[in-house]
């Protein structure tokens, strides 16, 4: 009996192949758990799915991998999706891993309640990491697409509400596997050329998949990293992404995000016309308050009867007068009896008097008082004053006294 | 930078500083005259900014050497 003998590689091929022409393999999607998981530095996925009796080798390539939206754990309950052929090195068979989605909560549900936990554990959501928004922004940068209602929505609102703003839009893919790339760096961008003092960053409503972009990881850590607030403006009122909880101010809405950033012109200038009446009334206050002190002071006396002040003054003054004079004439009187009791006693030293007593009074001829008998020369004429009269006389002999 | 903008906060700053210095009422009344005056100047202006101004809309593209360069984007129909 001749039987074909087949080399390993070959009957491993021929099975491969076999299986690889069955159509119910080449697309199945199993339930099962997962254990032995590993992810090679290659960025493959290796785990073995089972169930109560039975287990399922699985790998994922990295291309594949990349589009999961949670991280496979062991124990983890999932759907997956792909082929099942044989690896021919092994002799194994294994189910070849296209998708893979968590089983009974929602893989997407589950991928954000999983991010949302680990960005929170790293303090993205810090209320103290907020930034405030300024209150008359100049430049808003909108970071959405450029074809979607959203950016009509928030521009007609900015328009309405506070047009000295200025906009600049940033146009990305708001979804897509590449939208949260584009997302992440046009938020990136913004910053690096200080294009806004302002950013909003959304998009209109879509399924929970189209608001995908805004659940990402990258787009979290760019708002995170923004020197420049960020409101987040994704979907309608009940969605909450990621970038909601991350930026410093959730929108309920695109339109809502226009509302939150600026101002409302007629509020504004409702405003204006309070200032003005504010100020006109303070003025007005004081004004009162001047005129009432003005009042008190006219109806001081001076200025209520002025002649009559005057008058009364003037009798003042007149008083004074009578009493400046009478001082005055008190102290001439005063000074008069001292000048005459003052003369009396100057004419008691007169030498007049002194002459009228006896006495002369001898003279040179150059009108020099003789006090001593050594002033005249024997011979020389002097002149002698008495007290009627002048008597002319000439020394004949001197003798001095001892 | 906005100029009107800038001019437009810094008048509703400078405005605000004056109301409040009037309704205190410690400023003689000489000088809450000229505040009044420079008020009422500031509010005219900022009705005449707010008045004038028309929302400038620019999108933002990525020149060869990386930096920004500002196009037309016609938003209204």
């Amino acid at each position: 009996m001749a039987q074909t003998v087949l080399s390993i590689t070959q009957l491993n091929e021929y099975i491969r192949s076999r299986m690889e022409e069955d159509p119910a393999l080449s697309q199945v999607a199993v339930r099962g758990e997962i254990s032995n998981y590993k992810l090679y530095p290659s960025g493959h996925h290796y785990f073995t799915l089972k169930d109560e009796n039975s287990a399922l080798k699985c790998v994922m390539f990295k291309g594949n991998a990349l589009r999961l939206r949670f991280r496979p754990e062991n124990g983890m309950k999932v759907i997956a999706m792909g082929k099942v052929s044989v690896f021919p090195r092994d002799g194994a068979y294994q189910l070849y891993c296209t998708a893979m989605a968590m089983d009974g909560v929602g893989d997407l549900y589950a991928a954000f309640e999983q991010l949302k936990k680990k960005l929170a554990a790293q303090g993205l959501f810090d209320p103290a990491h907020k930034k405030p928004l300024p209150k008359y922004p100049g430049t808003i940068g909108i970071i959405t697409s450029s074809a979607g209602a959203a950016i009509h929505d928030m521009l007609r609102i900015l328009r309405k509400r506070y047009p000295m703003t200025r906009v600049r839009l940033l146009p990305v893919r708001v979804q897509g596997t590449e939208a949260p790339g584009e997302i992440a760096a046009a938020i990136g961008y913004a910053n690096h050329f200080k294009l806004a003092d302002l950013l909003i960053v959304g998009r209109g409503g879509g399924s929970i998949e189209d608001l995908w972009a805004f659940n990402d990881e990258q787009v979290a850590y760019a708002i995170y990293h923004s020197e420049i607030p960020v409101i987040s403006a994704v979907g309608h009122e009940p969605d909450v992404t990621i970038s909601d909880y991350v930026a410093d101010l959730r929108a309920a809405t695109p339109s809502n995000a226009s509302e939150l950033a600026v101002p409302d012109q007629d509020a504004l200038r409702q405003s204006l016309d309070a200032m003005s009446a504010a100020m006109a009334s303070a003025l007005n206050r004081q004004m009162k308050a001047a005129r009432q002190h003005l009042n008190v002071l006219s109806q001081s006396p001076a200025l209520r009867s002025p002649m009559g002040y005057i008058e009364q003054r003037g009798k003042g003054l007149e008083l004074l007068k009578n009493r400046l004079i009478a001082a005055q004439n008190q102290q001439l009187t005063q000074k008069n009896s001292r000048y005459i009791a003052a003369v009396s006693k100057l004419d008691a030293m007169s030498p007049l008097k002194v002459l009228s007593r006896g006495y002369a009074m001898a003279q040179r001829e150059n009108g020099e008082i003789l006090r001593s008998v050594r002033q005249a020369e024997i011979g020389e004429r002097l002149e002698l004053s008495l007290s009627d009269g002048k008597l002319r006389a000439t020394v004949m002999d001197k003798e001095e006294g001892k | 930078m906005n100029p009107q903008n800038q001019t437009f906060e810094a008048s509703m700053v400078r405005l605000e500083q004056i109301v409040r210095a009037m309704e205190r009422g410690d400023v003689a009344l000489e000088e809450s005259l000229k505040l009044f005056q420079e008020g009422t100047e500031l509010v005219k202006n900022c009705q005449k900014l707010l008045d004038e101004a028309q929302l400038q809309v620019k999108k933002i593209m990525t020149a060869a050497d990386g930096s920004p360069v500002e196009e037309e984007f016609q938003d209204e129909p």
